[in-house]
């Protein structure tokens, strides 16, 4: 009863103050956010209040399975599900910010245009679905690697619903006008603190689950989920250094300065890429594609030179960003050199993944999970030799600002990122609801056409696109002016901009029809439908041949 | 000699060889004589728990 008393009297705190920030603003995107703050902190209060408990309601919703299961899985039946929800609205951002390219009409003035809407894309996309699939993956796999229970289960629902609060505070800035500028780092002071609170916390419960493992061994994919977590808690705080110009209001000034703090971005960035979009997945590659195809990771000693390369060598890689800028020239060199070297490590991690299946290759055809994984790792390989080539300065100075490395992040974020990712929940979502199976597996199949031909669209369109911007761009006529105008390049890739469009929308499709399978999984519908892996069979045909008696010949 | 270039001079090369000696040191870790048995029980380890329908 006391803690109890005493957990209202920290929420009812934290009422208090976001009312009183809301009385002092002067900033009222400020505002809206304690707002946003106040009502979660209110939503605690009446929960514990009234104990009256709206996370079993909303399970019920959801037909979770009641009481505790072998492993604490309840919060990761939360992430899926937070997975699946942010992933189709983030596709659907996408789509629309692709819509405005090709259309500025669709722009619709303030809190819709395009430059509000891509920030919400990008974190809706990496940070809402990609980091919800990697908390409820690192939460599965760390306790089936582990054999123990989460350390501390308050904590790591406190992560979950944390993490949320922050995205909601996050889209919610964007399109209000709040951010800080830096790419992928859009959120604001106040927000970045939250989130390093909330990681902290994740990297307690998961450190204190490897502590209490009964395990000798703490398996491979840990190890990268473990470089994650912690590189990412070092990149945001460094990167966020910041000085709020009032603690009553949302902006903020870096505490770096002109190309200082380009390379701090940077360094940021591209190591997002690498340590989120890159380590994350790969635990979940090395865990989950094993265990899919039921056989062990090809070389075990393998995915430790993977592993250690691209700890040493990803950190380094972020100046590309920054080629021919003010950045000195031997740190330009340095990140290409650095980025030209990781092509290795991250192929051998391919090869490592693809040779799981060796001698079960059948199950590409025959299972559509392993086909989605197959493809994941073929779109790790394209887009981790496609990303050492872009960083070469003299391909830089053609690709650079263009659309070419749009479609060379699509590749990896929808091929790599998205593939592994609906592979993994599909593979989940049996598991965690205690279901023999999926709805369907012909719908998985239908899922991967439609995912695998819209990354064919956008990828295609974008390097058409990008050569040609590119290629215009350093035009120059016999008198030395340049040839083409700005707009001119605009007119020559609206074509390619309806067919990225469309490209997306498909990718999108994909997704819906996957959210549609997930939900009668859930529902504990089974589709009647024929299996993926049927072969001819004649039962007439499938006997011995039998010796028949010879006809005697007459005498 | 400024702070900057003293460090700048001990990162390409004390801290340089320190650093790629830890990296092979940490790779090659896992192909000591002993090591073998170890990789062969965590390469299998995934396949221990009966929870998972396999």
């Amino acid at each position: 009863m006391e803690a109890v008393v005493r957990r209202l009297g920290g929420w009812a705190f934290v009422l208090l103050f976001a009312i009183i920030a809301i009385a002092l603003t002067p900033d009222s995107g400020f505002a809206i956010h304690m707002g946003i703050v106040g009502l979660a902190a209110l939503i605690v209060i009446i929960a514990t209040l009234r104990s009256y408990d709206p996370l079993a309601k909303a399970q019920g919703i959801f037909k979770m399975p009641p009481g505790p299961s072998r492993y604490d899985d309840d919060v990761i039946r939360w992430g899926v599900i937070a997975t699946m929800f942010w992933g189709l609205a983030g596709l659907l951002v996408g789509v629309v910010i692709a819509t405005q390219l090709a259309f500025p009409q669709l722009n619709l003035e303030p809190y819709l245009n395009f430059g509000r809407l891509r920030p919400l894309h990008t974190s809706a996309v990496i940070f809402a679905f990609g980091g919800n699939a990697l908390i409820a993956t690192s939460f599965y796999v760390v306790q089936r690697t582990c054999r123990t229970t989460l350390a501390f289960p308050g904590m790591a629902r406190f992560v979950f619903w944390g993490y949320q609060l922050f995205i909601v505070l996050a889209a919610t800035g964007y399109l209000l006008g709040i951010t800080q500028s830096r790419e992928y780092a859009e959120p604001e002071w106040y927000v970045d603190l939250w989130l390093t609170i909330v990681w902290l916390a994740y990297l307690a419960v998961y450190v204190g689950t490897i502590l209490r493992r009964h395990e000798p061994h703490i398996y491979v994919a840990n190890w990268f989920y473990l470089a994650f977590i912690v590189t990412i808690a070092m990149l945001h705080v460094v990167n966020n250094l910041a000085i709020p110009v009032s603690f009553l209001g949302a902006k903020s000034y870096s505490a770096f300065a002109g190309v200082q703090d380009a390379l701090t971005q940077w360094w940021y960035g591209h190591n997002a890429v690498g340590f989120f979009l890159t380590a994350g997945f790969l635990a979940m590659m090395y865990y989950f594609v094993p265990k899919q195809a039921g056989r062990p990771v090809y070389s075990y000693r393998l995915s430790i030179i993977h592993f250690w390369s691209l700890i040493f060598l990803y950190i380094w890689a972020g100046p590309h960003h920054l080629h021919y800028t003010a950045l000195p020239d031997w740190a330009q060199t340095l990140g290409m050199v650095f980025s030209v070297m990781l092509w290795m490590p991250s192929w051998g991690g391919m090869i490592n993944g693809l040779m799981t299946l060796n001698g079960a290759w059948d199950k590409v055809r025959t299972d559509p999970i392993i086909r989605m994984m197959v493809l994941a790792l073929a779109f790790y390989g394209m887009s981790t030799f496609e990303g050492p080539m872009l960083s070469i300065k003299a391909v830089n100075s053609l690709s650079h600002y263009t659309d070419w490395t749009i479609g060379h992040v699509h590749s990896g974020a929808l091929g790599w990122n998205g593939m592994i990712t609906f592979a993994c929940v599909y593979f989940l979502v049996p598991r965690l609801w205690n279901k023999p199976r999926l709805y369907s597996l012909r719908m998985i199949n239908w899922h991967f056409w439609l995912a695998t031909l819209g990354i064919v669209f956008y990828a295609s369109s974008m390097w058409v696109a990008g050569i040609t911007q590119g290629l215009m761009w350093r035009e120059y006529g016999s008198d030395g002016y340049l040839v083409n105008s700005f707009i001119d390049t605009v007119t020559a890739l609206h074509p390619m901009y309806i067919l990225r469009a469309v490209g997306g929308l498909m990718y999108l499709a994909g997704a819906v029809i996957m959210a549609y399978n997930i939900w009668m999984t859930i529902a504990g519908k089974q589709r009647v439908e024929a299996p993926m892996g049927d072969t001819a069979h004649d039962e007439a045909a499938d006997r011995p041949i039998l010796s028949e008696p010879q006809a005697q010949p007459a005498e | 000699m400024s702070l900057y270039e003293i460090l700048r001079h001990f990162a390409d090369s004390y801290g340089l060889v320190l650093i790629f000696a830890l990296y092979l040191t940490l790779c090659l870790w896992h192909f000591r004589p002993g090591a073998k048995a170890h990789v062969e029980a965590a390469k299998h380890s995934i396949f221990k728990d009966e929870d998972d329908v396999q």
